[in-house]
């Protein structure tokens, strides 16, 4: 068994959102970055979970980026995993990122490939499924649970108000949320560890962008709240109902 | 030349976001001076010529059982070949979770650039250009789309549904169907209750409400209102609720008419998910709570004290 995880870099999520150049960059400037949590807490995780069953799993982990984002891999690799490929390419839009992931799991042979539901940065579940449809490979996506039976998966998945349990056969592509594993921290084994493990740097391949990001804007600041005496709640309903007109 | 519609439906119904999606594609298709198509894979009781009220021309149907089971793979390659067969220059879905492992695939099929969680018609001035939320609903983008082919998957609350009078036509359309490889083994939906994704209303608590033998008020209100009920992380944690009712910046975002917060501090993640909400009502003890800050009408008091009340008021506007 071969598992590839999608490990992508975010801001912190409690980072200011600021933009430059005349608001086409996000402002870098005093912003902390973390593996983006759903590839951490859950997909990586609960790949691990499958090596700690299945210690003859190999598993490896993939990041598209810059020598930048190589602090972030070695993060990942301190919880686990035998060892990170980065493909050097500064990330442009999500079907150039997704190809070069196709490119590796395709190269590497795995059975099996990672991601987070979306990156908490540009929200757009897209990985998964671009990567899916470039290799072929069924996509399970949203996914809370998955187990193996040899080259079976049994897997939830998330539908409006509820959940369906589905099977596929490996190779197989799986966006991971919440259920799907706990949030682990790293100890200091791994974090030792992870200074030695391979970080290999591919080199990508070429691919033209889709889209690309034309400007960023705030949203309008919030006119403030209006306060009701807790002595009289029955005036929130009312302004609900006939100044808001939501209810 | 056309845009296409990708109509999700579940239980024989189409989906509310789908009849967003619906709209949207219609606006677009006058926008563009083009026509505005449908595509339902699958069968349903729905009446399907009524997507002409959103402004559909025309809706084509391949009318196969087994397509009501999802397969993503599956159903991109048939969207694609509807995409050639028909011409179509941009294709809507919803992002909800049948778009979300939809139009990733279809854009890499079509190689034609994607933009997931759009929130408004494209600026097509100069270019195709359109506006989608980032950071979590802390800002937005305008993604400019440069491939011929286009695929909008729109967020759902996000475009409201046109009723107009049309009547669509409806057809049948031959298409491959490829072999689905993702069998549905089982569905559970929580029956009676709204989902949280497809809510115009929220009532939410949070830790304040200190354990989940007090969640009887959450519902009562979410129940006369026809409102979902979500929570925070902790109390999904700390299983005093279900994982899917967690919003915030690693559960789910909502973008209700109105979120209903009780007990919740506003922690900045909480609020990840939640800020695209039209109207926030914040109910917390705590004057210094963060999520007043974010917050349209707010209470600073006890819950337990407060909410009964509302409760009585809100049954006397339903007349109960
Ligand atoms: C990486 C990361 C991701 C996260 N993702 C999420 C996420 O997706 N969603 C999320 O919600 N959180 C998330 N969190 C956690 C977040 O930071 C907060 O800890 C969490 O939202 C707090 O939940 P809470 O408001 O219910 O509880 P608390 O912070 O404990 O707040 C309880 C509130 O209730 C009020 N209260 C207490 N008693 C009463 C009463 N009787 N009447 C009225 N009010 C009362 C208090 O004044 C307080 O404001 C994340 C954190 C991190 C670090």
């Amino acid at each position: 068994m071969k598992i590839l995880v999608c490990i992508s870099k975010t801001p912190d999520t409690t980072a200011k959102i600021a933009f430059t150049d005349n608001n086409t960059k996000f402002a870098t400037e005093g912003v902390q970055w973390i593996i983006n949590p759903y590839d951490e807490w859950y997909a990586l995780v609960r790949a691990i979970e499958l090596k700690e069953k299945d210690p003859t799993t190999v598993l490896h982990l993939v990041n598209v980026g810059g020598s930048e984002n190589d602090a972030i891999i070695r993060k990942a690799l301190a919880l686990g995993g035998d060892e990170a490929i980065r493909v050097n390419l500064e990330s442009q839009d999500s079907f150039t990122i997704a190809s070069q992931i196709a490119q590796v799991a395709k190269d590497g042979g795995y059975d099996l490939v990672f991601t987070g539901k979306e990156t908490i940065d540009y929200n757009g579940s897209s990985i998964g499924g671009m990567v899916a449809e470039l290799l072929d490979w069924p996509y399970v996506s949203l996914a809370t649970k998955l187990e193996l039976n040899g080259s079976n998966a049994s897997l939830t998945r998330e539908i409006e108000g509820g959940e369906e349990t589905v099977e596929a056969s490996l190779p197989l592509v799986v966006s991971a949320q919440k259920g799907m594993a706990e949030q682990r921290i790293p100890n200091m084994k791994g974090i030792m560890g992870a200074r030695t493990k391979p970080l290999k740097v591919g080199e990508p391949v070429a691919v033209e962008a889709l889209t690309s990001i034309a400007g960023f804007e705030l949203p309008p600041a919030k006119a403030g709240v209006k306060l009701v005496p807790a002595d009289n709640p029955e005036e929130l309903v009312r302004l609900l109902h006939e100044e808001a007109k939501v209810i | 030349m056309s845009v296409l519609v990708y109509i999700d439906h579940t239980d024989g119904e189409i989906k509310k976001s789908s009849l967003e999606a619906a709209s949207y594609g219609a606006q677009l298709a006058s926008q563009l001076g083009v026509a505005a198509h449908g595509l339902v894979l699958g069968t349903l009781n729905a009446d399907l010529p009524a997507l002409g009220k959103q402004g559909l021309q025309k809706v084509h149907q391949v009318k196969n059982d087994s397509l009501n089971q999802f397969d993503p793979g599956q159903q991109a390659a048939m969207v694609a070949e509807a995409v050639t067969n028909l011409g179509a220059t941009v294709v809507v879905v919803s992002n909800n979770v049948t778009g979300k492992a939809l139009g990733p695939r279809l854009s890499a099929r079509l190689k034609a650039g994607l933009v997931a969680g759009a929130v408004a018609l494209p600026d097509t001035s100069n270019g195709f250009v359109v506006k989608k939320a980032v950071f979590s609903g802390k800002a937005f983008a305008q993604i400019a789309v440069s491939s011929p082919i286009k695929i909008i998957a729109l967020t759902p609350n996000a475009f409201s549904v046109t009723n107009g009078d049309g009547s669509a036509e409806v057809a049948d359309i031959n298409l491959t169907v490829p072999a689905a490889k993702i069998k549905v083994t089982g569905t559970n939906k929580i029956k009676g209750q709204i989902p949280l994704s497809e809510a115009e209303l929220v009532v939410s608590g949070g830790r304040g409400l200190k354990g989940p033998e007090n969640w009887g008020m959450i519902e009562e209100l979410a129940d006369l209102l026809g409102a979902a009920t979500a929570c925070s992380r902790p109390v999904a944690d700390s299983h005093w609720r279900p994982h899917h009712e967690h919003v915030g910046q690693t559960g789910g975002a909502v973008a209700p008419n109105l979120y209903f917060a009780v007990g919740i501090s506003g922690a900045i993640q909480h609020l990840a998910g939640v800020n695209r909400s039209k109207v926030i009502v914040v109910i917390n003890k705590d004057p210094e709570a963060p999520f007043f800050k974010a917050a349209d009408y707010g209470i600073v008091g006890d819950a337990f004290e407060v909410m009964p009340k509302i409760i009585d008021s809100v049954k006397k506007l339903k007349g109960k």
